[in-house]
């Protein structure tokens, strides 16, 4: 059952408590081109974000700059208050930030099940056996459980992309960043990664999505971002944000059929 | 018939000590795909270590190797935390350049330290006692316990790889170290760790090697070669195999030997040779690489 818009924290700007994640004038470029220019961004705990844009809009460097596998030109980042900018990887998943990635990395010569053990023993502190209970509950919640000991690196597409999901969950992440996890999916699948997302955030986890399958991305999401070019240029309620003449120029010129389908 | 036997069986145990040279180089080659050139530098090294302990403590080999074992963990550690992983990346050259190097400068500083004399490890009685199995084959109970530490060592890698957290954090981190600091790995402490294990294991080959022939500050190079090729012969990845490989090189040896004595390394060497025509990926290869 898709969340319904009822339980919305509050927007952005008149929330007493601190946004979860606050970005800053986030800059980065690489040579002569301009993947993040200036982002201003705040999301509130709990809250489901969507990205779309078009390809080289700068999406997934966005998500690499929140993870701390590069670092920006210019600008901050900070989670529940705290800089991250001097926290390496490693110490930003121990700080609460998960990510998945558009093409599936599982450890290739780990089982399904030492994969996401890995996750939760390392990411999120726990210890070996509290950890095994753990993982077994999120391989029943991605329906991975007979999959569990098998090697990941000989599972078909569908599966690798549960992994992906599957194991940043087990590093207990309070912040998920999922790039693109429903491409390539069947209509039936994406229903089910819909549900499966829909839970996760029900958890109380704070999601960022960034999806070209704009169907599935509005069934979760209560506020949208457009970037083009590094920059944010439009913000808001994801349908109205999808009617703005911005979006339907830039972004939609390129994707009518699957705006209109959906909007 | 006998002499045959004996011929095989000297060969199998002959293995154990270059699977024991091979299985630090193992964990190191599997964990951080780094070729380690100063891998035999390191056993001669850590041979010398055992053999300061012995004299200026008056230790028997086998307490010096246990005292020894956690100064070479933290040899290791260091090794790779401060110069190795500054190293790693995506280009090969630079950890074959600095390791070449250490490897230099490994051999001359026990040059200038202990000279260029041939030492051993003096173990006592032990060293000329051997076993009878009957239909005139005995064995030497050195090279018995050789191959005994080489099985007991692969069984508690294999453990250690495959049973606790560190070593999931070892194999994760050699499959991707990108996704494992994403799992909340940090990946230059993993491989420091794997280091210092690899040079646990170095401690103990480092004592056969010094109880069973005289060594020298330029000892190192050969038994790099021998775990190389050990390495290789097993699979990438594989403990077990790496044992395998140590085998297949002393049973090449100890033939080879026996057919005419002027071969027995150039057999080995062919041995190796054959294996990696006939299975390039070695006998064991992981599954994914």
């Amino acid at each position: 059952m898709p969340p319904t818009s009822a339980s919305v924290p509050p927007p952005v700007g008149q929330a007493a408590t601190p946004p979860l994640l606050q970005i800053r004038g986030l800059s980065k470029a690489f040579g002569s081109v301009v993947a993040a220019d200036g982002i201003d961004l705040d999301v509130g705990k709990g809250e489901a974000l969507g990205i779309i844009g078009p390809n080289g809009a700068g999406k997934t460097t966005l998500f690499s700059l929140i993870a701390g596998s590069i670092q920006p030109d210019r600008g901050t980042i900070r989670l529940g208050g705290r800089d991250l900018a001097h926290l390496p990887q490693h110490a930003r998943c121990a700080a609460g930030i998960g990510r998945t990635h558009q093409i599936p990395h599982p450890f290739a010569n780990l089982t399904v099940f030492e994969n996401l053990l890995v996750a939760a023993v390392h990411g999120s502190g726990r210890s070996e056996r509290d950890a095994a209970d753990f993982c077994a509950g999120i391989l029943a919640t991605t329906s991975l459980l007979p999959q569990a000991n098998r090697l990941s690196g000989s599972l078909p597409l569908l599966a690798r992309k549960r992994l992906e999901l599957a194991r940043a969950l087990a590093t207990g992440p309070e912040l998920l960043l999922l790039d693109e996890t429903a491409g390539g999916l069947t209509e039936a699948e994406c229903g089910a990664l819909v549900e499966t997302i829909a839970a996760i955030r029900a958890g109380g986890v704070t999601v960022i999505w960034i999806e070209h399958v704009v169907h599935a991305l509005l069934a979760v999401v209560e506020r949208l971002i457009v970037l083009d070019f590094g920059k944010k240029i439009a913000e808001g309620k994801p349908r109205a944000v999808m009617a703005s003449p911005e979006v339907r120029a830039i972004y939609m010129g390129i994707a009518a059929g699957a705006a209109e389908g959906s909007a | 018939m006998s002499g045959w036997a004996n011929t095989l069986i000297q060969g199998v145990l002959l293995g154990g000590l270059y699977a024991l040279f091979a299985a630090g180089l193992s964990v190191i080659f599997g964990v951080m795909r780094l070729v380690n050139l100063a891998h035999g530098d390191l056993i001669v090294l850590a041979a010398f270590v055992i053999l300061t302990l012995t004299t200026a403590l008056g230790l028997d080999p086998w307490t010096a190797t246990l005292v020894a074992l956690p100064i070479l963990f933290a040899v290791g550690y260091a090794l790779q935390f401060v110069l190795l992983n500054r190293t790693l990346g995506h280009d090969l050259l630079p950890p074959l350049l600095v390791t070449f190097g250490l490897s230099i400068v490994i051999e001359n500083g026990l040059l200038q330290v202990f000279s260029a004399d041939s030492r051993r490890l003096d173990a006592g009685p032990i060293e000329t006692s051997s076993l009878a199995l009957g239909h005139g084959v005995a064995v030497g109970v050195v090279p018995l316990l050789t191959l005994v530490s080489a099985v007991a060592v692969i069984l508690l890698l294999n453990l250690l790889f495959y049973r606790t957290r560190l070593g999931r954090a070892f194999r994760a981190t050699s499959d991707d170290a990108e996704m494992a600091a994403l799992m909340g790995i940090d990946h230059r402490r993993t491989f420091a760790a794997a280091m210092g294990v690899a040079l646990v294991v170095v401690a103990i080959a480092a004592l056969y090697l010094g109880m069973r022939a005289n060594f020298d500050p330029t000892a190192g190079p050969g038994r790099l070669l021998y775990a190389f090729e050990a390495v290789i012969i097993g699979g990438i990845g594989s403990f077990w195999g790496t044992l395998a490989g140590g085998v297949v090189i002393g049973v090449a040896q100890t033939v080879g030997a026996r057919i005419n004595p002027e071969w027995q390394i150039l057999a080995g060497h062919l041995a190796f040779l054959v294996v990696l025509v006939l299975r390039p990926r070695g006998f064991f290869p992981r599954a994914v690489d």
